[in-house]
């Protein structure tokens, strides 16, 4: 069941191929440190689940580092100060998901000052697992891969469901983006420290690195490091979504997560490479997650690279960095080009999950005029969770929302493949959307 | 630093459109498939101009041209775009597959009625592209086939046959100068049947001498424009595979099926049917297999379902070829198949990740 291709690099079935992924653009920009900033805006609502409570209010003095909003319940995560300075209040930002969200504005005093509040634990090969996922806790952890989800729960198995592997997730298949290729290219040690710290906590045997063949450097920087933690680095074949969490699991183990199910179901754990590494910053120096690598870059961007941006950073702030754009953009998307989202503003500050600021021309946005499906099968090939988009779509368009969650549109985890290859631009994986969202609010009145 | 910032252009971010993801495409489009599909037509079009004259180039383009203004008159009555319909150039291809489906020699008044029975009957009454359950250029052909048998069976001798040492030439051509002549397979067809005893393995040698079948294999042959030159259709399918716009098992398992059962047959009664290089060579086998079979609208949507449409589609070919009334039966096979690609559809689904058995999921380190 592995699905090993002929040269030894594993893959999925299904998925696609985007042709010119645009991650030339960046790939060979060094990471640059960001210059500080006047004004940070930390996003309270950024991760999934509940937002943290803030425990700071306007004109409070706060040191770098310092905790400015306390996770609230189980599925939260907390929020540290990205600098030194005073609390401009709790004010309202255009958010990164289209609606106006709360941030705690920080104006910086210029210092950059603070000591780390958490004490490090240099010797973590012999701390107690339940001591390592506390520190996962306090830093703030978050899936910086996009989902935003807090650490801490992935890492909290309930006793029932037995966990053996560990997945680092270093595919970035999102074209354009070029941030965790950056992060396992020229830090490969605190990625490997991080993959190690995560398969302690978890107290599994096994733990691997996926990364795609077109990171060939950071396969090699990775390798180097791997033996002496106890890491494997596993190659995958460059295919979209190859970084989706069942794919991965899928591509690196054979095993199918079961519909409806967790990674934990499959016996497996996936963490973001961006994630491992900020975890074995909090865990050897006691650093909070507050600043991340973020990708800025597009056809437009004058000099696009990597960035090392404090989390609050607006982004036009980054663009600058970049050295402005050529033209104006038609869109601005945080994340990657298949799954992230359009934004109406620059002021959108970057939150920890952002991989990418993205400008592309206006005239790339696709023009959703169909004409009808033609059959031709692209979609139903390049599905990574095989399902068939021409018909659940055609199910849409005619309201049988029942037919569409009969064929399994629940399944549909919106990678976008289908409407990316679509010929005849039909808006398959919003159609799909659509009834997920039909299905949804219909299971929610019944209840 | 500070007359660089100066100099910066930042986007205003005033011209930002929302919209949700993807926000990319592959660039693939309906002209881009249909110009494809008329790329790979390139060979077969020259084949048909060497073999039967500057003529077949009229007809081609003439039947062409009646589709494409056949698509443009129905979509002005029923208030359809027209330029935005017959640009996409599905009239285009079905006007070119369906010339090569008729004889050199067809009367001028037979493409427009071709040409309403594809574009009309074929296509639009169903709601246009995408929605016709059987292929437009084949629904015409088989209309006109009935309808206008004689004009539909009148052959003219290929290049190679006005020469007197074309070979076996008096099995197809009846007088010297003649101006008509027999396919292969409508010799094969009226030859008497001979189940066993003398005859039987003999009975068709004069379709089996080598020096035929090759003329057969380039294209030297009566029959329809397109169908004949095996070499043109083979560069075609290389390139609609190349184009990634065609499952290639379709064509192949298509006369792959064909060639075992008019092998197996071949082999047990010798003097039923002609061997296997015959069958695959003759007819509008490989034009049907490549360019027809292979039609994104009316063939499943699924591998497994593909593979099924094309063994039955080799099936019901040599059935007809073997103990049908008509000479050829790929036509009639393909139709036949598409009617059935709801039900192919329907049985041969594909099971979407994660709904595989326990065992493989759980324990699927080998």
């Amino acid at each position: 069941m592995i699905n090993k291709s002929s040269r030894g690099v594993m893959t999925f079935s299904g998925g696609i191929h985007p042709v010119g992924d645009g991650k030339r653009l960046s790939s060979a920009a060094a990471v640059r440190r960001a210059p500080l900033l006047e004004r940070y805006f930390v996003l309270l609502a950024e991760n999934a689940g509940k937002p943290p409570v803030p425990v700071v209010k306007k004109g409070d003095k706060v040191a770098k580092y310092q905790l400015i909003a306390a996770a609230d319940g189980f599925v939260s995560a907390n929020l540290h100060a990205p600098t030194s300075g005073e609390v401009g209040g709790i004010v309202e930002v255009p958010g990164p998901m289209g609606v106006p969200s709360m941030a705690v504005e920080i104006i910086s005093d210029g210092e950059d000052r603070g000591d780390a509040p958490l004490a490090p634990i240099p010797d973590w090969r012999g701390a107690d697992p339940e001591v390592l996922k506390t520190r996962v806790r306090e830093a703030g952890l978050v899936g910086m891969g996009g989902a935003s989800f807090p650490t801490h729960v992935k890492l909290s198995p309930p006793p029932d469901k037995t966990v053996d592997t560990l997945i680092l997730n270093g595919a970035e298949c999102e074209p354009y983006l070029t941030a965790d290729h950056r992060l396992m290219l020229e830090t490969p040690e605190r990625v490997v420290r991080g993959a190690a710290i995560l398969a302690k906590i978890l107290r599994v045997k096994r733990a691997c690195i996926g990364v795609e063949t077109n990171k060939a450097d950071a396969i090699a920087a990775l390798k180097m490091f791997g033996a002496e933690y106890g890491v494997e680095v596993i190659t995958l074949r460059v295919r979209y979504p190859q970084g989706s969490e069942k794919q991965l699991i899928n591509a690196i183990t054979g095993r199918q997560v079961r519909s409806g199910g967790l990674p934990m179901d499959a016996g497996c754990v996936v963490q973001n490479v961006g994630t491992a590494a900020a975890l074995a910053d909090a865990v050897t120096e006691g650093i909070p997650l507050v600043e991340r690598i973020t990708t800025v870059t597009g056809e437009v961007v004058v000099s696009p690279g990597n960035f090392l941006l404090k989390i609050g950073t607006p982004a036009i702030e980054a663009v600058k960095l970049a050295g402005g754009v050529k033209s104006e953009p038609g869109k601005l998307i945080f994340g990657g080009p298949m799954m992230g989202f359009a934004q109406k503003s620059f002021r959108v500050p970057v939150a920890k999950n952002t991989s990418g600021i993205l400008l592309l021309p206006a005239r790339v946005a696709v023009n959703y005029a169909s004409t009808g499906c033609i059959r031709c099968g692209r979609c139903v090939q390049g599905c990574p969770m095989h399902l068939m988009p021409c018909l659940l779509s055609t199910a849409v368009e005619a309201d049988r929302f029942d037919l569409a969650a009969q064929n399994h549109v629940m399944d549909c985890m919106e990678c976008g493949s289908c409407a990316y290859v679509c010929p005849d631009h039909r808006p398959l994986v919003q159609n799909i959307r659509r009834a997920k969202a039909e299905l949804r609010r219909q299971a929610a009145a019944k209840k | 630093m500070e007359n660089r910032n100066e100099a910066m252009r930042l986007p205003t971010g005033e011209h930002l459109v929302l919209s949700s993801s993807p926000h990319l495409s592959s660039g693939a489009s309906l002209r881009k498939i249909m110009g494809g599909v008329l790329l790979a037509l390139v060979p077969a079009i020259c084949a048909a101009v060497w073999f039967f004259h500057w003529r077949a180039l009229g007809v081609i383009l003439y039947t062409a041209a009646c589709c494409v203004a056949a698509e443009a008159i129905w979509c002005r009555f029923a208030g359809k775009p027209v330029f935005k319909t017959v640009s996409d150039g599905s009239a285009a291809v079905t006007g070119v597959l369906l010339a090569l489906c008729l004889p050199a020699a067809i009367p001028l008044y037979v493409p427009p009625i071709g040409a309403i029975l594809a574009i009309w009957l074929g296509k639009q009454v169903y709601g246009g592209l995408g929605n016709n359950p059987f292929n437009p250029a084949l629904v015409a052909r088989v209309g006109l086939l009935i309808a206008l048998p004689a004009a539909m069976t009148t052959w003219t001798p290929s290049r190679g046959m006005t020469e007197p040492s074309y070979p076996e030439r008096q099995m197809f051509v009846s007088g010297a100068d003649a101006m008509t002549c027999a396919t292969p397979l409508g010799v094969a067809g009226t030859t008497p049947k001979v189940l066993s005893g003398e005859g039987s393995r003999t009975n068709f040698a004069g379709l089996e001498s080598p020096s035929l079948l090759w003329r057969c294999f380039l294209g030297d042959r009566a029959g329809c424009l397109g169908e004949t030159s095996v070499p043109a259709l083979i560069l075609g399918f290389l390139i609609l595979v190349a184009l990634n716009l065609i499952n290639w098992r379709v064509p192949v398992l298509f006369i792959g099926t064909v060639a075992l059962i008019s092998a197996a047959v071949h082999w047990f009664w010798p003097g039923v049917t002609p061997g296997v290089t015959f069958h695959v060579l003759n007819g509008g086998l490989f034009l049907g297999a490549v360019f027809m079979a292979t039609d994104m609208v009316t063939s499943p949507i699924t591998g497994l379902g593909c593979v099924v449409f094309a063994i039955g589609c080799g099936i019901v070919t040599s059935v007809i070829r073997i103990w049908g009334n008509y000479p050829e039966g790929v036509s009639f096979a393909i139709l036949f198949m598409n009617a059935l690609v709801p039900l192919i559809d329907r049985f041969c689904g594909i099971r979407p990740f994660g709904y595989v058995p326990e065992r493989v999921r759980k324990g699927g380190d080998k």
